[in-house]
């Protein structure tokens, strides 16, 4: 019950808001913060009363019937993986709440309303154990970042959140089709027409059904993560939308594909999981380069940025199809330390939009002069992009290519040339933002109290998890262990079939 | 006639009765008021009635009528879709200097046809209800007359309804000629023994198939149907989309549905051609409109084009898709509609994409009811769209037809591009048209329809557990 009340809590808080922001413009946010508080304190709640790390099966499993006719049931429940993905999406929400006090003034209500749905139809996919209802959250998150981006975004936001919605929308319908035909084919067999995800678990289907099946669901995953050929829509999408709607993106919604690769597409699919890693490998390692390479070539800043995540993307990937504990260890890592560091720099974008109203880094340089602190706030996430160690981003990265070390040495070596490639990238920022030749026109105010606050948060935070990781690897490793299990076990030329690779 | 046969009837006596009282009024004085209200209780009473159908079915007045779960399902849904209609009308009416009344008289008819329609087991009284509808509706397209696209609608559905009835007739004809019979169940049991093997008897089928594809608009009879909607009052519009459609849809299900139509390879490649043809041609040509309700019209091509999908599942899930995809697009239409309605005047209806910049900044309610209805049309969850759409696929997939399956998986999308065009109006910056004020009775309708969309989108079940309870033949 209590993960169902997590999710109302968002969405009545949304309502309210929605209603609210016609009076006043602070009662929204306040409504958002106390929403996004009570949460906050139901998973604390749960953290303290649940922890126990050799547990290996859900730590709240709640159901109920939604259509029974159809065998569509309201099933949520909660593992250390999902936990971990709560309390980062509880924490973006209230970064995302807290960046936009100043930036957003007008249609104020309804700005929260849409951030708040978005983070209630995300906790959803978060907890879903029913595909239906997996699908139905999936969907609705779509709707309010639609508006996100229509309404509050830069000069092309129509183009761009068509573009979002389209994307998204096409690949989740295959999701769906496949959600379907698994229904069927696992009814026929055993005769219970259901969408519940464990009695979904180990379906029995011939190989190039349960290839065709896992395509349809990778559709979704791979367009959200985003893959390489299927990355389109997001450097439109993140540079168009406000500062919120872009770091709910990036750390949020990209992270929804990982979630779904983890908890749907390997366990559902353990035998053609295995049999498409090699090519989610090489998938992986083109994202990392090529998002890389694009990313240098960016002038404007929040493309810049978007690019960067489809280069850190390329390591989930990459982590996901190594298939051991340790490069999954590196792909949670990477979600979270990812999230905060990109959504940090999306921030500090913002935060430069805000003051001198450009994002194009060609018309910035020597801004350090003027606000020191938000060039060394920027100094700090640069290098957490590229990977410095003691920050989150250097431990994920570094688990994952140990990880993928023991699968395919070739593939690794490659990706790690991505490091170099992120160095790049990641002191250009630097370099033509805060440092180099300063334009004497641009006037600016450093960080003020609150834009201190937030990054100061997450500054804390990624060092934090650069140097003690170790509690979040706890909380991750029962359901990495459970998702690994299948395809460990059923597949005993595994490791054979991973060295094939060259 | 026994007293079951006379209750059974009991609705379409109602209808058929209060237009004689109603002219009755006009001749001592004509007076919109008590037109109005006589209408409302008529269609309310009627409503009333169709529940005291409910234990003697199932029940037939052979060889014309047939009384089940599933006609009395669609009694519901058309009386009370014509009852909304007939709210909707009212203040659009006002607009009108003269002959008002009328209007509600030729309504009544056209629901009567539409509910012997539902309720038709015999090629006859499919006849009747196709010509007694059509007859009303070319009157009602042209009730503004003074408006030039009225007439212009009105003429080009007369002509092309005419042809389509005279397909249709003939098309009865041939089949006649092959089996001797006119009623459903007789036609049934003797293909059942002969089988379709005759050509002749497949042009019969085929023509008709012309005449109810042109009351559907399904694709490559679909020309008449963005004009008509534009031309035609709002409200006629939205009774055209919903009822009219509900009722044709009805009687082609049971129709379609008695022969098996879905074992014969001929039907299955048929109406697989023309359902993927309507869906793709219908949402591809939505995508440039710049008017409302040519861009509802398209849709409305579209929505028939999944529904046909139905028609060749052959399974009772299939049967009851079908009635929650007609539920729930008649209620999403009617909310559409509906909000065109309200915002139509004096001297035009509003229905440019321009007239509705901004609406969410200025009727934030109206907007978000709007907002839900696109959504519902596109198929988003939480709306009964989704549902529906999902239902429909569900069956689909359950009899094995991929390709229309995944046609309507990417019409969608094509769809979810044009719906998002409106829904991005809605929230742009505001103009300074101004809006006019919404009656109660409106906010009422509304809030019902919203009401609907949300309940059947996020708790269907019980919806499903009664069609599923009634809609067997």
């Amino acid at each position: 019950m209590i993960l169902l009340y997590m999710i109302l809590i968002l969405i009545s808080g949304g309502i309210l808001a929605g209603i609210t922001g016609k009076r006043s413009q602070l009662l929204p946010r306040i409504i958002s913060l106390t929403a996004l508080g009570a949460d906050l304190i139901l998973l604390l709640w749960i953290w303290n009363s649940h922890t126990n790390p050799a547990q290996n099966n859900w730590w709240i499993d709640y159901k109920l019937n939604w259509v029974p006719t159809l065998g569509i049931g309201l099933h949520l429940a909660i593992d250390g993986l999902s936990l971990i993905l709560l309390f980062l999406t509880i924490l973006i929400g209230f970064v995302s709440v807290l960046i936009s006090w100043k930036e957003i003034h007008e249609k104020t209500g309804f700005f929260h309303f849409n951030l708040l749905w978005i983070l209630a139809g995300i906790a959803g996919v978060f907890l879903s154990l029913d595909l239906f209802l997996f699908y139905f959250f999936w969907e609705l998150m779509l709707v309010p970042m639609y508006f996100l981006i229509n309404i509050w975004g830069h000069e092309n936001r129509i183009y761009a959140a068509y573009k979002f919605f389209l994307y998204t929308q096409a690949s989740g319908l295959l999701m769906f089709l496949s959600i379907l035909a698994l229904y069927f084919i696992h009814g026929r067999t055993t005769g219970t027409y259901t969408f519940d995800y464990n009695q979904l678990l180990g379906t029995s289907m011939s190989a190039p059904v349960a290839f065709l099946l896992m395509a349809g669901f990778l559709a979704a995953f791979l367009v959200k993560l985003p893959v390489v050929p299927l990355h389109n829509w997001l450097p439109d999408a993140h540079s168009e939308a406000p500062t919120a709607g872009s770091v709910i993106l990036a750390g949020l919604l990209l992270k929804t594909g990982a979630y779904g690769l983890i908890r749907f597409v390997l366990p559902l699919f353990p035998d053609a999981s295995v049999s498409f890693a090699p090519f989610g490998m090489i998938l992986g390692v083109t994202g990392i380069l090529y998002g890389a390479k694009l990313a240098f070539a960016q002038t404007d800043l929040k493309r810049l940025v978007a690019y960067t995540s489809v280069s850190h993307m390329g390591f989930v990937i990459l982590g996901v199809y190594a298939f051991n504990r340790i490069a999954f260890q590196g792909v949670i890592m990477q979600i979270i330390a990812h999230a905060i560091s990109t959504g940090a720099l999306f921030i500090l974008a913002g935060q430069l939009y805000e003051r001198i109203h450009t994002r194009d880094i060609a018309k910035m340089g020597g801004l350090w002069k003027q606000a020191p602190v938000m060039g060394a706030m920027g100094m700090i996430f640069a290098m957490a992009s590229l990977g410095l160690p003691g920050l989150g981003n250097f431990v994920a990265e570094f688990l994952i290519l140990t990880g993928t070390f023991k699968t395919s040495i070739i593939i690794t070596c490659i990706a790690c040339a991505g490091l170099v490639a992120a160095t790049v990238y990641a002191l250009r920022i630097v370099q033509k933002v805060f440092l180099g030749r300063e334009i004497t026109t641009l006037k600016i105010k450093d960080l003020s109290v609150r834009e201190k606050i937030i990054t100061a948060i997450l500054v804390i935070l990624i060092i934090y998890l650069g140097l003690f990781p170790q509690k979040i690897m706890d909380t991750a490793e029962p359901s990495i262990i459970k998702t690994l299990d299948p395809i460990e076990n059923t597949m005993p030329l595994n490791s054979n079939l991973l060295n094939s690779i060259p | 006639m026994i007293r079951e046969d006379f209750l059974c009837l009991t609705p379409l006596m109602i209808i058929a009765g209060a237009p004689v009282i109603m002219m009755l009024f006009i001749a001592l004085k004509r007076n919109f008021k008590i037109i109005y209200g006589i209408s409302l209780v008529a269609f309310l009473i009627a409503f009333i009635s169709v529940f005291f159908i409910l234990p003697s079915i199932p029940d037939t007045i052979s060889p014309v009528f047939i009384f089940d779960g599933f006609t009395v399902m669609f009694f519901g849904i058309i009386i009370l879709a014509s009852l909304l209609v007939t709210i909707l009308s009212h203040r659009y009416l006002l607009y009108q200097e003269s002959e008002r009344e009328e209007y509600y008289i030729i309504l009544f008819i056209a629901v009567l046809g539409s509910l012997i329609l539902s309720a038709a087991s015999n090629f006859v009284t499919l006849f009747l209800g196709i010509e007694t509808l059509s007859i009303s509706l070319y009157v009602l397209i042209a009730y503004r007359r003074s408006r030039r696209n009225s007439v212009e609608a009105a003429v080009k559905y007369l002509v092309l309804a005419s042809v389509s009835s005279a397909f249709l007739l003939f098309g009865m004809g041939l089949i006649y000629l092959n089996t001797g019979a006119l009623e459903f169940s007789k036609i049934s049991l003797l293909l059942r023994s002969q089988g379709y093997s005759t050509p002749l008897l497949l042009t019969g089928f085929s023509m008709m198939l012309v005449g109810i594809g042109f009351k559907l608009a399904l694709v490559p009879f679909h020309m008449w149907t963005p004009d008509v909607y534009e031309g035609a009052p709002v409200p006629v519009t939205t009774f055209i989309a919903t009822v009219s459609k509900g009722a044709v849809m009805a009687v082609l299900l049971r129709f379609f549905y008695a022969i098996q139509g879905f074992r014969n390879h001929n039907f299955i490649l048929l109406i697989t051609v023309i359902a993927i043809l309507t869906m793709f041609i219908g949402n591809l040509l939505a995508i440039r409109q710049k008017n409302l309700k040519r861009i509802l019209a398209y849709s409305s091509i579209a929505n028939m084009g999944y529904l046909l999908v139905t028609l060749l599942t052959g399974t009772k899930d299939g049967i009851y898709a079908a009635v929650f995809y007609v539920i729930s697009y008649i209620v999403t239409t009617l909310a559409a509609f509906g909000i065109i309605t309200l915002f139509s005047g004096k001297d035009n209806d509003a229905d440019q994409l321009d007239d509705y910049a901004g609406l969410f900044w200025k009727r934030p309610w109206i907007a978000i009811v709007f907002t839900l209805a696109l959504l519902s049309l596109a198929g988003i969850p939480a709306t009964t769209g989704f549902m529906a759409k999902f239902y429909i696929v569900y069956t689909g997939i359950d009899s094995g037809l991929w390709i229309l399956v995944i046609s309507l998986v990417i019409n969608s999308v094509i769809g979810l591009y044009y719906y998002l065009r409106v829904i991005t109006k809605l929230f742009s910056p505001a103009n300074n048209l101004a809006f006019p004020s919404v009656s109660f009775e409106d906010k009422l309708i509304l809030c019902l329809v919203t009401i609907i969309i949300l309940w059947l989108g996020i708790n269907p079940e019980g919806t499903i557990h009664l069609i599923a309870l009634y809609s067997g033949f």
